[in-house]
């Protein structure tokens, strides 16, 4: 290798920079464009619920509000009205915090191990039984109401919210098996043979050696079963009654539930409310996401 | 003494296909046995099958005089070394070093003073705060091994410990595992796909080929006295001249008739009797040197045309032609050996083997 063949060629660069120049403008417009494409209808939603009826009323649909009011955001939390009841969005919020939480801690604990296993340990008949798991991520879920709703009024479980995380964290194994399933994978079978040699056995090499290796994955199934049980609804109408009913479905009911006068700045600031959960899990966990969903390529 | 480790009759299947057939090894304690064969000769697997890791077909396997064919790893009284290290990332050296104690319940004090003593042995003291991503090759190598000695087993398992080094430190650190075993007095059970490694460890080699031995021996065994054409080819480098030659008795010795290309055959005479027909005849390339050079009963001379002079710092090979193989031969540094030329070799014939064509087994 001779010294020249790391010096620039000086005058290609010169002729081609204002190119470069006017592509890279040209990139950023388009991608703010896009960006503003998809934040209108959020800007809509905010400007919307900081306005009163009357300003709803007579003003356009996307100018500023001309004076800022929370009352909707305080309808919405604690006095919409969904069917008889005007209590707002509060109590359904618990109730979906209550399904949620639990649901994705299980769905990921048990994800884990099963990948661990898939991953790590070899057992006759593991690729069908990984195909069976596989299967239950493209299952439509209309198809197992039926079976399930059954399923949960033999166990008692029906309307409960505990019904509703146990069908949450089941169907939520499929994902959640894959995600860590193919995480680990990347990691070396010499280091299970390591620890067995050293007396590990299965649960502890799990806990002391996989498990702390696991945060990128598990930010990764975390985000994703948040969002997923969060904001699922069919699972949400069908198994739950008056008291247990999570967000999803609560707003449906307000949006639904018309007195006269269509409130949309109620509706508005519900909805927002009934996403910022997701949209706070993502924000503070977001780039551990993106990190986490191509760990496994770039790790050497 | 007890053997420490008993292989009999060890066979490994993977479905219908045998990876190992028949192996029986058995080493006395202090020994350093090596395992060597080229890729997929199931030397590994071998390996793995004393730890425990894998399960075997058939046979039995007694460690330090108990049977453990049916023993799980960690009941097997056995440490062991990976090619890769097989590091825990998420511990630091320290954790890594005692996560075996710490697993078996041994007491707080006990293992800071077993920690301190290994780290001190293996001079990685100031790394045991360290994570094994932090640690250059060398390192993480002598971290592993720090995990196996820590654990005072009745033997040690080696694969391939070496082949992710440079070449330097690979020397470095083979002469300090040498080290270590003489220190120890332990029993190693070490395998390598790399001949150099097994002559210079080992006071006991296993060459494999094919999942089936084909010699067990001392290194001086093994390098002088092959088994088999295969062994004769793996071990040494430049590996043993293997010459296809025409054999008739002579005397108490015996004559063999060599084809050149292009020049009459070469006659030599050997001490070996009892060679008639067909024969291979294995020399090392330093038995064959500069007339001169050597001197012996068994010296014979013939003159060979030299097809190209390869310097190498402390000797220089020439190689040439005869049975219609390549032969190389290993002179002196200082050789005026041109290529092109016909030079009188001296082939020094009194440790000369004899395979057959046919099966190549050794005959003489």
């Amino acid at each position: 290798m001779t010294e020249t063949s790391f010096v620039q060629p000086r005058d290609r660069s010169a002729g081609s920079l204002a190119l470069r120049i006017a592509l890279r403008w040209g990139l950023y417009t388009i991608l703010v464009l896009f960006a503003i494409y998809y934040l209108l209808p959020f800007f809509v939603m905010v400007t919307t619920s900081l306005k009163s009826l009357d300003e709803i009323r007579t003003g356009s649909l996307v100018a500023l509000p001309r004076e800022v009011t929370f009352d909707a955001w305080k309808t919405a939390w604690s006095g919409a009205c969904s069917g008889i009841k005007c209590e707002g969005l509060q109590p359904y919020f618990w109730n979906s915090m209550l399904m949620a939480v639990p649901s994705v801690m299980l769905s990921t604990l048990i994800g884990a191990l099963n990948g661990y296993v898939f991953a790590q340990w070899n057992f006759r008949g593991a690729n069908l039984f990984f195909a069976f798991l596989l299967f239950g991520c493209f299952i439509p879920f209309q198809v197992v109401l039926l079976p399930m709703a059954k399923m949960l009024g033999l166990m008692h479980l029906s309307g409960t919210i505990p019904g509703l995380i146990l069908v949450h964290t089941v169907y939520g194994l499929g994902f959640t098996t894959l995600f860590f399933r193919n995480y680990y994978v990347t990691i070396p079978h010499e280091l299970v043979r390591a620890a067995k040699v050293d007396g590990a056995g299965f649960f502890r090499i799990f806990w002391s050696i996989f498990l702390p290796l696991s945060l990128p994955i598990i930010t990764v199934t975390v985000i994703w079963q948040f969002t997923q049980i969060w904001n699922d609804f069919l699972f949400g109408v069908s198994f739950s009654q008056a008291g247990s009913q999570p967000v999803t479905v609560a707003l449906n009911n307000i949006v639904n539930s018309t007195t006269g006068v269509k409130e949309y700045n109620v509706d508005m600031a519900a909805a927002i409310i009934a996403a910022l959960p997701t949209l706070f899990v993502y924000v503070v966990a977001g780039k551990y996401f993106i990190r986490g969903l191509t760990a496994g390529s770039v790790k050497g | 003494m007890a053997p420490i480790l008993d292989i009999q009759n060890l066979y490994k299947n993977y479905g219908s296909v045998e990876i190992l057939k028949d192996i029986n090894v058995s080493i006395e304690p202090g020994e350093f046995l090596v395992l060597v064969g080229p890729s997929g000769c199931g030397k590994s697997t071998l390996l793995n099958c004393i730890a425990g890791l894998e399960e075997i077909s058939g046979g039995a396997i007694h460690i330090a005089g108990k049977d453990m064919t049916d023993v799980s790893p960690k009941d097997r009284n056995i440490a062991m070394v990976f090619q890769s290290y097989a590091l825990y990332p998420t511990m630091t050296v320290a954790k890594n070093i005692t996560f075996g104690m710490k697993v078996r319940g041994v007491d707080q004090a006990t293992q800071d003073a077993k920690l301190a003593e290994v780290a001190a042995q293996l001079q990685i003291e100031q790394l045991l705060n360290r994570k094994p991503g932090q640690l250059s090759g060398g390192q993480r190598q002598r971290v592993a091994m720090g995990r196996a000695l820590v654990r005072d087993p009745a033997l040690f398992l080696f694969d391939e410990p070496l082949s992710n080094l440079d070449a330097k430190l690979r020397v470095e650190m083979r002469s300090e595992i040498k080290k270590l075993h003489q220190r120890l007095n332990a029993s190693m059970v070490y395998v390598t796909h790399d001949q150099i490694e097994a002559m210079t460890l080992a006071t006991k080699i296993v060459v494999m080929k094919g999942g089936v031995i084909q010699q067990i021996g001392t290194p001086a065994e093994i390098y002088n006295r092959p088994a088999n054409t295969f062994v004769a080819d793996f071990m040494g480098s430049p590996p043993m001249n293997l010459i296809p030659a025409e054999a008739r008795a002579n005397g108490t010795g015996s004559v063999l008739r060599i084809d050149r290309d292009g020049m009459e055959p070469i006659e030599l005479h050997v001490p070996q009797n009892g060679l008639t027909g067909e024969v291979i005849m294995g020399v090392r390339p330093e038995d064959i040197a500069e007339v001169g050079f050597r001197a012996g009963e068994a010296v014979q001379t013939g003159a060979c045309l030299v097809d190209m002079v390869e310097p190498a710092g402390a000797d220089t090979y020439v190689l040439t032609r005869l049975g219609g193989r390549q032969v190389t031969a290993r002179l002196h540094a200082e050789t005026s050996a041109q290529h092109g030329e016909v030079l009188d070799l001296a082939f020094d014939l009194e440790k000369a083997s004899f395979f057959s064509p046919q099966t190549g087994a050794r005959i003489s």
